[in-house]
């Protein structure tokens, strides 16, 4: 009965889809297709596959485009404002080859931030996005030191004129949700990636790993890919390419 | 024995009536026109939007706390995104239009919550203003699993 739902709500989702966006995306929509009542489980793993090759140096749009999404704003205080998403610079010492990339939490399957929080504030939903349950969180960051990513931020001041999909205070971490509200709300995508794609780059693709139609599973299958800081083994959901 | 009696008997009738006065006196104060005799500022209860709540008024009163707190952890963990306690929802309607907030002096649930000396610290992460498109405001029919809990 369920299933007949999804698969009506799915067929839905696709054709809305069909008309707006590029063919081989509705694949995805068709998977990201659960109803409001319904808890998330294990049947998907949402990840980014990021090309890094495709990453122009001197754009940032996702990085605009999240902090828009998720009302992250500047307080006027470089060294701690809160970043969800930065573009960095890697370069090969030896041939001098440098080019740049976005990183973010990188919704690992085994999150070290997790292990270290001593209320559960930081925790692994069902369909693999790490997330900060702010309302447990009593702001020790010890997540931030045991992240080896440096994808979280601490707020430190008081904040206003929050968007209504993502709250935030002070006293408590934070870090990528992997835009959860567009996730459950079956967009099927990110700010991050949309933004890319607006640019023209197309170097993130959000998606279901679990689900082997996707486009981000058939790539993963069938081109290279590397997880960042691989030698930790933790099976990170944000993958890359290109370096 | 039998003035021992009497006593308790006195004592029992003394009790209830205090009792009833009591409870007429909270009655008069939580019904009241909104200008009652009280000392404090009665709270503001206008909403602008929408016909009824997602649970009758009386339940609404005495249970919105519990509801919501449910829904926090429903929506956290397990990703369900159901509208009928969501707070997103609550804001949504019950927002003062003129103030676009569900805060300050008059504010729907500050007022309420300045009256009854509860603070909350919701709002220093969610925002007090309703969602800027506003097809988002969903009602919903009464009854459901909560029926059996509004008999008084
Ligand atoms: C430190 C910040 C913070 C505080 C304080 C806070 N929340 Fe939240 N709350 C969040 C975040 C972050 C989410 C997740 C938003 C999402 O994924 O859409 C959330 C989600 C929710 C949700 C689910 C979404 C919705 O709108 O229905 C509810 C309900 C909720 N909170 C209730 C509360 C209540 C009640 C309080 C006060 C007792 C509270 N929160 C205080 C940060 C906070
Ligand atoms: C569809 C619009 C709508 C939504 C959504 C909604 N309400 Fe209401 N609510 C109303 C209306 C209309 C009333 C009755 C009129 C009044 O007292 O303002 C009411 C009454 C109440 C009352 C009783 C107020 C009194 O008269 O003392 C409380 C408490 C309340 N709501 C809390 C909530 C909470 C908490 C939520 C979110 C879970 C919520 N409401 C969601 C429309 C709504
Ligand atoms: C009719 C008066 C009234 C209104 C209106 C009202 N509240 Fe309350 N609220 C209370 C009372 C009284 C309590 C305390 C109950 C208790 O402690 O048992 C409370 C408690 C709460 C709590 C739990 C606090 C805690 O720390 O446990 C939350 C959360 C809450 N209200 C949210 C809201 C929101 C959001 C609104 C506006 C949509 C609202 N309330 C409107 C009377 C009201």
């Amino acid at each position: 009965m369920s299933l007949n739902r999804r698969e009506f709500l799915g067929a839905g989702a696709a054709a809305v889809a069909g008309t707006a966006i590029a063919p081989g995306i509705r694949l995805i929509e068709l998977a990201s297709a659960r109803s409001p009542e319904d808890a998330v489980s294990m049947q998907q793993r949402w990840g980014l596959l990021i090309d890094s090759s495709k990453c122009a140096e001197n754009c940032s749009a996702c990085v605009s485009a999240c902090h828009e999404e998720n009302g992250v704003t500047d307080e006027g205080s470089p060294t701690t404002d809160a970043q969800w998403i930065r573009k960095v610079t890697v370069k090969n010492p030896t041939s001098g080859y440098s080019h740049s990339l976005p990183l973010m939490c990188q919704h690992c399957e085994s999150p070290p931030c997790a292990d270290v929080c001593p209320t559960g504030a930081s925790f692994r939903r069902a369909d693999g996005i790490v997330l900060v349950d702010k309302h447990i969180c009593i702001g020790c960051r010890y997540c931030m030191m045991a992240c080896p990513y440096k994808a979280r931020s601490f707020i430190h001041e008081t904040i206003t004129d929050q968007k209504a999909d993502a709250p935030r205070g002070k006293g408590t971490v934070e870090s990528c949700t992997l835009c959860v509200h567009k996730v459950d709300r079956g967009d099927g995508t990110t700010a991050c990636a949309e933004a890319c794609n607006k640019e023209g780059h197309s170097a993130i693709l959000f998606g279901d790993l679990n689900d082997a139609n996707s486009e981000i599973a058939r790539r993963l299958k069938t081109e290279a890919s590397q997880q960042l800081r691989a030698d930790l083994n933790l099976n990170t959901g944000v993958r890359y390419q290109g370096f | 024995m039998t003035h021992t009696n009497l006593f308790l008997r006195i004592r029992s009738w003394l009790v209830m009536l205090i009792a009833t006065v009591m409870l007429q006196a909270t009655a008069g104060i939580v019904y009241g026109d909104g200008h009652g005799n009280s000392r404090v500022p009665m709270p503001s209860t206008e909403t602008a939007k929408g016909e009824k709540c997602v649970e009758p008024e009386d339940v609404m009163k005495r249970k919105h706390m519990e509801f919501i707190l449910h829904q926090r952890d429903k929506t956290m963990h397990e990703g369900i995104r159901t509208k009928q306690y969501s707070l997103k929802n609550c804001v949504n309607c019950h927002a003062d239009p003129q103030t676009q907030s569900v805060l300050g002096k008059d504010g729907f649930c500050e007022s309420c919550h300045a009256y009854a000396a509860v603070s909350i610290d919701c709002f220093s992460c969610h925002t007090d203003s309703p969602e800027e498109q506003d097809a988002a405001v969903s009602g919903t029919v009464f009854g459901s699993i909560f029926d059996s809990n509004i008999t008084k």
